[in-house]
């Protein structure tokens, strides 16, 4: 008994919470929670579900019509193909740092304008501020028999595409 | 008839068909309308008198917000330099000259080139009107730094007013904001250039969720830029976007933050000023002793024992029409000054945007050159880290630094005017040292024995990074010395203050085509 009389008489007892004092504040975080929710649902709308260039696959022509050792640049699609004894392979010339386009040089290294990151013919970082490589884009061959590149499809460096 | 005061109404004379009393009276009120509709507008007389003077303010819907009395030191030059309402001043300029623009200008990836050759070239005073929004952009920017180093160095952000300097922060955010949405939408290389690097800096924390393996699972930086482009890349929806970002959400924030920034001011007692200017005359005489029993701090009418009444108002000065004329003057020259740039420099202008080659150097506006420069060291830590530790520093400031001292005073006094210089100096020489050094030697991709460091090392350990860390040290090392915690917040704005200044000044004039290094702009290659 004496205790209890000691622990409500201290001044760091706080009486607890009435039943109204509890409901009101339920009531006025239940207001709150449903209104943040409702904020953050209404942001579902600006994220798009179908993007503008959500095809994202191109034509780059038949394969014959690239030849063993060749490189071929397609600047609308910032695309390098090429091609070596074993297939074909490509990569995407937009820099992986800031998305500038890298331009290749002539010794068949990349070269990017805007901050200066360097990658090697096959788009391994080799300075500037770049985190990671040229991205290597998917290959694929069209019904017609044209190769097809998947923009938005990244593949393992040095995934080579036999046809 | 005799005079009638107000109090009484007038008795009204009963009237009978035909008596010409109703079509005089009709004639005389017509007569007198302009002078009872100005009646009406303004409800005082001529402001003659103190009382006059007061309802000229707080009548006033546009004036109400100011107190009818303000303190001299409140319009003295050197207590502001006037960069508030040169920053308002120019957030209204934008306001009227971003409408006029609206007029012409099309948000169309097709169109919106077109329109701005427009607006240059064939819109009477097109030309005119969006150079002066250009320059009134770049100014609100600047003022804005220079507002709140102003209020920093005065400590204006002590108690009471440690909640309008956050307020204020997030207007300097939102500055940025409006900034960088109008970057885009001349729709000409520079701006789809600049953008698509801003873009890609919301995307860079990917650099940090790449390096810890978490991007399948939580992809910051892809969200960030999907919510800001609607695409992959700067296209149609992206121009949409920062159009409605810019002529509607961001003004619309920015007007609601203004209202408040101002609101607290006067809610915050007016405009910080050190006690000395609260000294009053020697005009009434000490108080009678031995005290009187009766104080007229029970009456309520003052605190204390003696009938010093409107003893406030001793240090002070109507608003109208003292403070009126300093705004004036603060509007006209600003105006002025916008006019005459835009007269005399043309915004820029060049070719339509072209996704497939880059600008080189794709430089963003000179606001964010200091960034870029990081930016070119690491991505993240350049574009999203270090700003959100600057902005996250100083809006803390005055809740870590809460020392109780005289505020009002510009740099707190001799020894405060000594840290700055003293940061000033240190900040000045291991920036352009550090940028030295890796202009000269490079940095750790450069050298043979750490060109393979992952890339959470690159980010974690850059010239940036190497500053701000340079920054907290000294910072801390103030704190320890002058045992004061004020005078760590000066060293570390001053820090900052002098390494935005270099940063900006080198990668504005020193960094050229693969932002390589140049003495100047003449250097620069042919292409």
């Amino acid at each position: 008994m004496d205790e209890s009389d000691e622990l409500f008489a201290s001044e760091r007892f706080q009486p607890p919470r009435t039943r109204r004092d509890f409901l009101g504040l339920a009531a006025a975080w239940s207001a709150i929670c449903s209104f943040v929710m409702a904020l953050i649902g209404s942001m579902r709308l600006p994220m798009p579900s179908v993007f503008p260039e959500s095809n994202s696959k191109v034509k780059l022509g038949l394969p014959k019509r690239f030849d063993v050792g060749s490189s071929t640049f397609f600047p609308q699609h910032h695309l390098w193909l090429f091609r070596s004894e074993l297939g074909f392979y490509a990569l995407s010339s937009v820099c992986t740092h800031l998305g500038c386009i890298a331009e290749r040089t002539a010794d068949g290294k990349f070269s990017c304008p805007c901050h200066g990151s360097k990658f090697d013919e096959r788009g391994r970082v080799q300075g500037g501020p770049a985190p990671r490589g040229l991205v290597w884009i998917e290959l694929g061959i069209s019904p017609e028999g044209q190769l097809v590149a998947d923009k938005l499809k990244e593949v393992p460096a040095e995934t080579i595409f036999k046809v | 008839m005799a005079e009638t005061r107000p109090s009484s109404p007038p008795r009204k004379p009963s009237r009978r068909i035909g008596d010409p009393g109703a079509m005089k009276d009709f004639f005389a009120n017509l007569r007198s309308a302009p002078q009872a509709f100005q009646d009406s507008l303004l409800r005082h007389g001529k402001p003659t008198s103190d009382r006059a003077k007061s309802q000229a303010i707080f009548t006033n819907f546009f004036l109400h917000l100011l107190p009818v009395r303000t303190h001299l030191h409140s319009i003295k030059a050197a207590t502001t330099l006037g960069l508030g309402v040169a920053t308002l001043v120019l957030f209204l300029l934008l306001c009227i000259t971003g409408i006029l623009l609206m007029i012409y200008y099309k948000p169309s990836i097709d169109q919106a080139y077109d329109s701005m050759l427009d607006i240059a070239n064939v819109v009477p005073t097109g030309r005119l009107i969006r150079n002066v929004h250009r320059w009134a952009a770049h100014g609100m920017v600047v003022c804005v730094i220079l507002h709140m180093a102003r209020a920093f160095y005065t400590a204006a952000y002590k108690r009471p007013r440690q909640f309008n300097w956050v307020v204020g922060m997030v207007l300097f955010v939102l500055t940025l904001g409006l900034s960088f949405t109008g970057y885009l939408l001349p729709w000409d290389q520079l701006a789809f250039w600049a953008v698509t690097i801003g873009a890609n800096i919301a995307q860079s924390p990917r650099e940090v969720t790449d390096a810890l393996g978490i991007t399948s699972y939580f992809d910051l930086g892809g969200l960030q830029k999907e919510l800001l482009l609607g695409a992959h890349e700067v296209g149609q929806e992206a121009l949409i976007r920062f159009y409605v970002l810019h002529v509607m959400v961001l003004p619309i924030l920015a007007a609601v933050f203004l209202g408040i920034h101002f609101w607290r001011i006067r809610k915050d007692g007016g405009l910080a000023r050190p006690s000395s200017a609260d000294a009053l005359p020697p005009l009434l005489p000490a108080p009678s002793s031995p005290a009187p029993l009766k104080t007229w701090g029970l009456m309520g009418v003052m605190k204390g024992r003696t009938a010093a009444v409107n003893l406030e108002l001793a240090n002070t000065i109507t608003t109208w029409p003292n403070v009126m004329y300093v705004i004036g003057a603060a509007t006209m020259v600003t105006t002025l000054l916008m006019i005459v740039l835009g007269t005399i420099y043309d915004a820029p202008l060049k070719e339509s945007a072209n996704p497939a080659v880059p600008e080189n150097p794709a430089k963003a506006p000179w606001y964010f050159l200091g960034l870029q420069e990081l930016v070119s060291y690491s991505a993240f830590m350049g574009g999203v880290g270090i700003p959100t530790i600057v902005i996250l520093g100083l809006a803390l400031v005055p809740y870590l630094d809460r020392e109780k001292e005289d505020i009002g005073i510009w740099f707190s006094g001799r020894k405060g005017r000594l840290v700055a210089l003293a940061s000033a100096v240190l900040a000045a020489v291991v920036v352009t040292g550090l940028l030295w050094f890796t202009v000269t030697y490079g940095w750790l991709r450069n050298w043979p024995a750490t060109s393979q460091l992952p890339q959470i090392v690159i980010t974690l350990v850059n010239p940036g990074t190497a500053l701000v860390l340079c920054f907290a040290l000294w910072s801390i090392a103030v704190v320890k010395t002058t045992n004061s915690t004020r005078m760590g917040a000066i060293a570390l704005f001053t820090c900052f203050l002098i390494g935005f200044v270099i940063l900006t000044y080198f990668a504005t004039v020193h960094r050229g085509p693969n932002w390589q290094f140049y003495w100047s702009m003449s250097d620069w290659p042919e292409h």
